[in-house]
Parts: C-alpha cells; structure tokens; sequence
C-alpha cells in the first residue's frame, strides 16, 4: 500500500528503538502468566481477562510512543489501519510482522497471522498432561489482544479484538480476529453543549 | 546388546523422570539370533528382578554423588559405582538436579573409555533438553517432568548415541 510504504518499520527497529534481550522478555511474560494461573487457581477466563485488561492499559499509553516514533497520520479505511499495525506497530514493539487475511466483504472484519516463532511463547509448552482444561481455556498471549483494543481506541476506533487460534494449544496457526465496530466520534462531554 | 536405566532426581532426592531403553546398535557378539529377532529395538532386556531394583540401585549412588561432586570440577561425574555388572554413571547440573545412568555393561570392558565419552555427549544434551523444559513457565524446580515431547527428545538422544 502506497500509504504506508512511507514510513518504514525497518528503519524505525534498527535506528529508534531500544531493545532488551528476547529471553528475558519472553521468561518474564511467562512468569507473569504463570503467576496469574496460580494467583486464580487456574480459573482461565479470569486470567484471559486480566491478561486483556494489563494489555489494555499498555495499549493506552503505548499509542503514543507509537505516533511520536513514527509520525503516523490518520488512517482512511480501516484495511490501512491494519496495514500500519502489522508492518509498523507489530514490527517495531516485537520485530514481528504478522500477515492479515480473510477480509469480511464489509472490510470491518480481519485477522492478523502471527508468524512462529512468537516472540511471546518461545520455550512455552501448555501442561496438557496434568490439566486438559489448560489448552480449551487460556489464551496465552492475550496480551496482545488488550494491547491493541487499547490502542486503537486512543485513535477512535471502538474493535473487539481476541483470539480465534494459537499453535500452543496444537491450532495449525496462531490467528488473532480483529472486528471494528465503530469510528468513535470526538464528542463533547455532557452537559457542555 | 546393554540395557539402560536414566533417572532424573531432583534437588530434594525427589524422582523427576525416569526411561528404560538398551543400545540400538546391533550387537556383533554373541546374543543368539532367535532372542535378538523377537525383541523390539530399544526395549531394555533387564532381568525382571534387576528391573524391579533399578530405582533403588539409582538412588543409594546418591552419596556417593554428592560426595563426588565436590572432588571434581566437572558437572559429569563419570562413573561412580557399579552393583553386580551394573554400572552407574552420574552428571550433576548447576541446579543440583542428578542424572543418574545405570547400565549393564555386557559385552564392553575394552572400550569402556569409549562408552564413558558417549555417555558424557548424552548427559551434556539430556542437561540441554532439561534446561530447555526448566525455562517453560508452567514448569517448576522438582515438578516430575511429564511433558511427552521431553520424553520423545530423550528417547532420539538415547537412539543416537548408543
């Protein structure tokens, strides 16, 4: 795409951002995880919930970072959104750059392809031989899911985004759904019209 | 044809993961064909009443282990004690988890040299695949190691070196 050739993620990961060791990223993102299966005795949901809601308020505050490293404008269809998350946002927090497929016909719908391996989940292996639930349940890199719900929100854009497939759970890829219900509108608060 | 027994022990002399397995190599000595052609690759031959006593054997080199370690440098501990024709063979890692590998060596004697450096290259890769498991979150120092991938690894590692 034209538009988004114009900033260059490359450029951006080699000259501008700092970076950490990947095996200390990856242990300390699985202690956490760890530590919240255990903190709610293995109850998945609520882990997948504060691994959102932690992602969340990352995304939040991380969109700026974002728009002050790259300089990016605003978007005019959601299909360059994706684009600019995939080959910019993606790129330079993980030095990934994930695919983006299976475009709904109303192109509010899609989903991005993580490549493998996934920064998140090197080294990790789900216990299935002690717990089966573990693998039904817990979407392990949620994280990422909040991230980008809260990002997207600081530009007004209101999407679900969660988890269709991961390879840790045996899935063939690992395959993040993102929807865009509304563009939000800059509205006054109430009551100052 | 030598069977093997590799044990796991955790830092609380607490069993973590144990196989059986005999070489894959076809032995040019004198095991009889007939016997030899019925046996599947791989499957320990102990004899069941050496079988049942292999843990035990495993566990009482464990002082002698832990007086060894500290008379040397290296983490393998090389061979360490022998109980009737069975020879254990011992690796510490930087954890203070053991390796414990017991064997009957028929068969060998001449090339014992030979079969200590080969045992040396498993334990160094079996430390490797542990190490491996050890920085999976989910895992904890002393949870048994029940991952079958784990157990696959080892058993490719068994195959290629003896």
């Amino acid at each position: 795409m034209s538009k988004s050739s114009k900033y260059n993620g490359d450029d951006i990961w080699k000259n501008n951002v700092e970076k950490i060791n990947s095996e200390l990223f990856t242990l300390t993102y699985g202690s956490v995880v760890a530590q919240l299966c255990r903190d709610f005795n293995n109850n998945y949901h609520e882990v997948n919930n504060q691994l959102d809601k932690m992602g969340y308020n990352i995304g939040l505050r991380l969109i700026e970072e974002f728009l002050a490293k790259t300089g990016v404008r605003r978007c005019q269809t959601f299909r360059e959104t994706s684009e600019i998350i995939s080959k910019i946002g993606f790129k330079i927090f993980l030095n990934i750059v994930p695919t983006i497929e299976n475009w709904s016909s109303d192109n509010k719908t899609c989903s991005l392809i993580l490549p493998e391996p996934n920064p998140l989940t090197e080294f990790v292996e789900l216990p299935i031989t002690t717990d089966s639930k573990i693998s039904k349940e817990l979407w392990y890199s949620q994280i990422l899911c909040g991230v980008l719900r809260g990002a997207l929100q600081m530009v007004q854009l209101d999407v679900d985004v969660n988890f269709v497939k991961d390879v840790l759970r045996g899935d063939d890829r690992t395959e993040i759904r993102l929807k865009l219900n509304k563009v939000l509108k800059d509205e006054i608060p109430a009551g100052e019209d | 044809m030598s069977s093997y027994y590799l044990t796991i022990i955790g830092t609380r002399d607490n069993p973590l993961y144990e196989v059986e397995f005999s070489s894959f190599k076809p032995n040019s000595s004198s095991t009889s064909s007939s016997a030899s052609a019925s046996s599947i690759p791989g499957r320990a031959q102990f004899a069941p009443d050496v079988r049942e006593i292999l843990p035990f054997i495993a566990n009482s080199s464990l002082d002698i282990i832990d007086d060894s370690q500290w008379s040397t440098s290296n983490f393998n501990l090389g061979r360490v004690d022998s109980f009737y024709g069975l020879v254990v063979n011992a690796f510490i890692t930087q954890g203070n988890v053991k390796f414990v590998l017991c064997y009957d060596n028929v068969g060998s004697g001449t090339n014992s040299k030979y079969d200590d450096n080969l045992i040396r290259q498993f334990f160094i890769d079996v430390n490797d695949l542990y190490v491996k498991c050890l920085l999976n979150p989910f895992y904890r120092v002393n949870d048994a190691i029940v991952s079958p991938e784990f157990d696959i690894k080892v058993k490719l590692l068994a195959r290629k070196y003896f």
